[in-house]
């Protein structure tokens, strides 16, 4: 018999990330997507049609938006959206705390008198639609002026009258149409790279405006040099020339003389070096020229190199700022409000998290999370830290325990010390882990960089002999030629071949459902041999489904269930939760003396008469019961997962469940098959469900119950074989395997992003984006291969033409512009 | 041609212009969220048909 306690699975994700298709069965939730309990009659109509609701929560809240007559959302969105199910009213009254000015200084900004303004993450955002809703909602509100939502990082940004309507009612009315949000506080990094990219945006708009106009005067000078100009007219567009450069050269070019300034003082060369010489030399001299009238003049090529390099950086650096946007997001798993006790243990205050000091006394109720790094002083609990190791199963922990911030209290409610807080926590050390994990660039884009620099060197050192051997046979045209080779042979090419085509890559994912952390994931996933999956919550859709109930005979179904749910109430298991939304609107049964045991069942008494619920296990240790054979029968030897009731002497009912198989998973496997990749299936789960999930999807390789840790040595079996392995999880579960694996890619949404260790996270539940993200991955590889090809070509083939005199500084700008733009162009095409 | 000293000034003048809008609109932010209004002219409709995507995601998922 199988354990029905099989895991502790992502209960506190499942309310945002469980996405399926918009276009929902008869029987599933039209708000949400999530099966209607058998028993339950809930209708909304909307454009009238009565639509099913899974849940009094999705009803709430799709009347809500039918009520402020956004009813428009259903037929625009593309997900479906966060089930209803888990509001509960205790948010919202905590909500209230924000009110509190003391509270309210860390994320509210006073503009004036009354007005105000807050900058909120939004919560359970699953395409453009939710933000649409939310945006007109939120504008909707009496007393808010303004609402502005960040697409890209899901973040609203409110101003409101103060007088008029309070932070906590925004809050809440955001709650009732089925969202969440928290105002944060834009820490001073994301400020700083805002006010970057305006700067560098705002550089790229003066470089290129002016460079047109001063093109626009070149070509007329190119025109009069051919067909005769008079000399007033000549000098009038020279001058012209320069001052309209002059912008270019004191505003958009001073980023590489500040980095060439910076390079030369570490005596190193990097690209800026031979870039802020060009640019230096070419405008000094053109100066020069145009204020002796004699010579001639490179503002043209001065100003098209500034905008093209410009450009170049805006779209590296806007490509590296995405991925910043998701470490924040660790930071929100911390809670922004925390029961605060006074040291006497008497009183109880709601206080903002991050206000605590150490030696602080802290309430930590069953479902929180824990606020900050500190020592439990009363209670016993079991916490989830899967968030912080992987660990997933609940670990129990006692007085003098030592608790970390981030985790989840589980069972019982706990008063802890507050030992270290802010910078010193153990979140606080894996969020710079992350970040420095993706700062780190991947290693073809270094290798890049390595050669980019020794190549300048060695390009400075053939200027140098090109204009000395030009002024010893030709001193008229030294400066000319060799201006031709600084320009012609600027390495830009080689150095955007790589990030342009990730980058575009990376976008061209995104769109398909896969945020991708590392870049460096899409070059080892070009290289994957093998492929393995988890199966709960992977290839399944890790959402347990009442299957069957077996009752004894004198109890019916909807009694079995009365019971089962009233004493699952109590329980956090997603079995449980199953068993309670199953028993819907049954009433419910007065229970007493309730004694859970974790990882096992539940007790209780009802109407003096104990039951007991939980797995096949702990009915055997509680109670005399035995399961009869013929149930056992019943449900046949594939091991289903199952829970069992039981009063002290004999067994009332048993409860069967199933894990749907996701509809898309053979579709997946035999794709990658047919890319000659190895599939194998590694679960916690017993055989024979292993078995008939492997049959089903057609996997040849499958290895049942497993634990992490065997998982883990598994894949360093098959790397040992020299594999590169691809692990395919659940995310939270997974993380030791995830992390073992060369490349690994997370089911779940953005929201739960920076909570596991993958690479990649599937934002859109639709496996087979992971087979087209390998087809993707090949396809960059082929790209970055093609542009550094292209790259050397170009600076080979065109120095030496410089430096024998034949390309003219103009031209060497735009072959420079040229080759730089091949790169880009053929880098988009893997948007495509 | 003396009138070339008259139109380079206007657009001069035009330049200065179109600098300084430029500038506005990237110091309020217009170019901050370049995804959003492509969705947002979509839906501010009353009505509007489902766009073909919807259902062939649909159907896949």
């Amino acid at each position: 018999m199988k354990s029905a306690i099989a895991k502790r699975d992502v209960h506190q994700d499942s309310v945002e990330t469980d996405v399926v298709s918009v276009v929902t069965d008869s029987r599933d939730c039209f708000h949400c997507g999530l099966p209607v309990p058998s028993d339950l009659d809930l209708y909304v109509n909307i454009d009238g049609v009565d639509q099913p609701m899974c849940c009094h929560g999705c009803q709430a809240v799709v009347e809500a938006i039918i009520a402020s007559g956004h009813e428009n959302f259903y037929r625009v969105r593309t997900e479906v959206s966060p089930t209803g199910q888990g509001l509960v009213p205790e948010f919202l009254q905590a909500t209230e705390v924000y009110d509190v000015p003391e509270i309210q200084g860390q994320f509210v900004h006073s503009l004036g008198a009354d007005m105000r303004e807050a900058s909120l993450i939004l919560e359970g955002i699953t395409c453009a639609a939710c933000i649409w809703l939310n945006e007109q909602y939120i504008a909707g509100l009496p007393g808010v002026t303004d609402v502005r939502v960040n697409y890209a990082t899901q973040r609203a940004l409110v101003r409101w009258d103060e007088t008029r309507i309070k932070l906590s009612k925004i809050l809440q009315s955001i709650q009732k149409i089925g969202y969440r949000a928290l105002p944060y506080n834009p820490d001073q990094q994301q400020e700083l790279h805002r006010q970057q990219r305006r700067l560098q945006l705002r550089r790229l708009a003066v470089a290129g405006l002016f460079g047109m106009q001063v093109m626009m005067i070149s070509i007329s000078l190119y025109a009069g040099a051919w067909s005769g100009m008079e000399a007033s007219f000549e000098e009038f567009f020279r001058w012209l020339s320069l001052g309209l450069t002059l912008p270019v050269m004191l505003y958009s070019a001073t980023p590489f003389f500040i980095s060439a300034g910076r390079d030369l003082a570490r005596r190193q060369v990097g690209m800026d070096v031979p870039v802020s010489l060009a640019i230096g030399i070419a405008f000094a001299s053109s100066a020069w020229a145009t204020i002796n009238g004699q010579g001639e003049i490179y503002f043209d090529s001065v100003v098209m190199f500034v905008f093209f390099l410009s450009a170049s950086r805006y779209f590296e650096n806007m490509a590296r700022q995405r991925c910043a946007a998701s470490v924040e997001q660790l930071a929100q798993s911390l809670p922004v409000v925390t029961t605060l006790l006074a040291t006497d243990g008497g009183t109880e205050e709601s206080v903002a998290a991050a206000t605590l000091a150490i030696g602080d006394r802290v309430l930590v109720r069953p479902g929180e999370t824990v606020p900050a790094d500190g020592e439990i002083i009363a209670g016993f609990s079991a916490l989830d830290e899967s968030l912080l190791n992987g660990e997933s199963i609940p670990l129990d922990k006692n007085v003098g325990d030592r608790l970390l911030g981030g985790s989840i209290n589980v069972t019982n409610p706990l008063q802890m010390e507050v030992k270290s807080v802010g910078a010193d926590t153990v979140m606080a050390e894996i969020q710079r882990t992350i970040e420095r994990a993706q700062a780190e660039k991947p290693p073809l884009a270094r290798l890049a960089d390595r050669v980019a620099a020794r190549f300048i060197s060695f390009v400075l050192l053939i200027v140098v002999s090109v204009a000395v051997f030009w002024w010893q046979h030709d001193a008229e045209r030294w400066f000319e030629i060799a201006l031709a080779v600084l320009i012609v042979s600027c390495p830009c090419a080689l150095s955007l071949a790589t990030p342009t085509a990730i980058s575009a890559s990376l976008g061209r994912l995104q769109s398909a459902g896969l945020l991708v952390k590392r870049g460096s994931a899409l070059e080892s996933l070009n290289r994957v041999t093998h492929v393995v999956f988890d199966k709960t919550g992977t290839l399944t859709r890790g959402r347990p489904r009442l299957e069957r109930v077996i009752c004894s005979q004198e109890y019916d179904r909807g009694q079995c269930l009365q019971i089962a749910a009233a004493l699952e109430q109590h329980s956090e298991h997603p079995l449980a939760r199953v068993l309670v939304q199953e028993a819907g609107m049954l009433e419910k049964r007065k229970l007493a003396q309730v004694t859970s045991t974790a990882g096992g069942g539940i007790c209780a008494s009802i109407d003096d008469e104990d039951y007991f619920i939980g797995n096949a296990n702990y009915i055997a240790s509680h109670s005399s019961a035995e399961i009869p054979a013929q149930w056992l029968e019943e449900i046949g030897a594939d091991a289903v997962t199952t829970v069992v009731l039981a009063r002290a002497d004999r067994v009332v009912a048993m409860f069967t469940f199933v894990d749907e198989l996701r509809e898309d998973a053979k579709t997946l496997i035999t794709h990658l098959q047919s890319l000659g990749k190895s599939v194998i299936l590694m679960t916690g789960d017993g055989d024979a469900a292993a078995r008939q999930v492997a049959e089903l999807t057609g996997i040849p390789d499958y290895r049942a119950q497993m634990s992490p840790h065997s998982k883990m040595e598994a894949v360093q079996a098959l790397q040992q074989e020299s594999a590169v392995v691809l692990m395919v999880g659940d995310g939270v579960n997974d993380a030791p395997v995830l992390s073992t694996a060369d490349v690994s890619i997370a089911m779940g949404g953005a929201s739960s992003l920076a909570k596991t260790s993958a690479d990649i996270v599937l934002t859109a539940n639709h496996l087979p984006a992971i087979a087209q993200a390998m087809v993707v991955a090949a396809r960059t590889q082929r790209n970055i291969y093609q542009n550094m090809g292209w790259a050397l070509m170009y600076n080979f083939g065109a120095i030496p033409a410089a430096a024998m005199g034949l390309i003219a500084p103009w031209l060497a700008a735009i072959g420079m512009s040229v080759s730089s733009l091949l790169v880009v162009l053929n880098a988009l095409r893997l948007t495509r | 041609m003396e009138i070339i000293y008259l139109l380079i000034p206007i657009s001069l003048v035009l330049l200065g212009v179109i600098v300084w809008i430029l500038l506005w609109a990237v110091k309020d932010g217009q170019y901050d969220d370049l995804e959003g209004p492509a969705h947002r002219i979509l839906m501010d409709e009353d009505r509007v048909v489902e766009p073909q995507k919807n259902s062939r995601r649909g159907d896949a998922g």
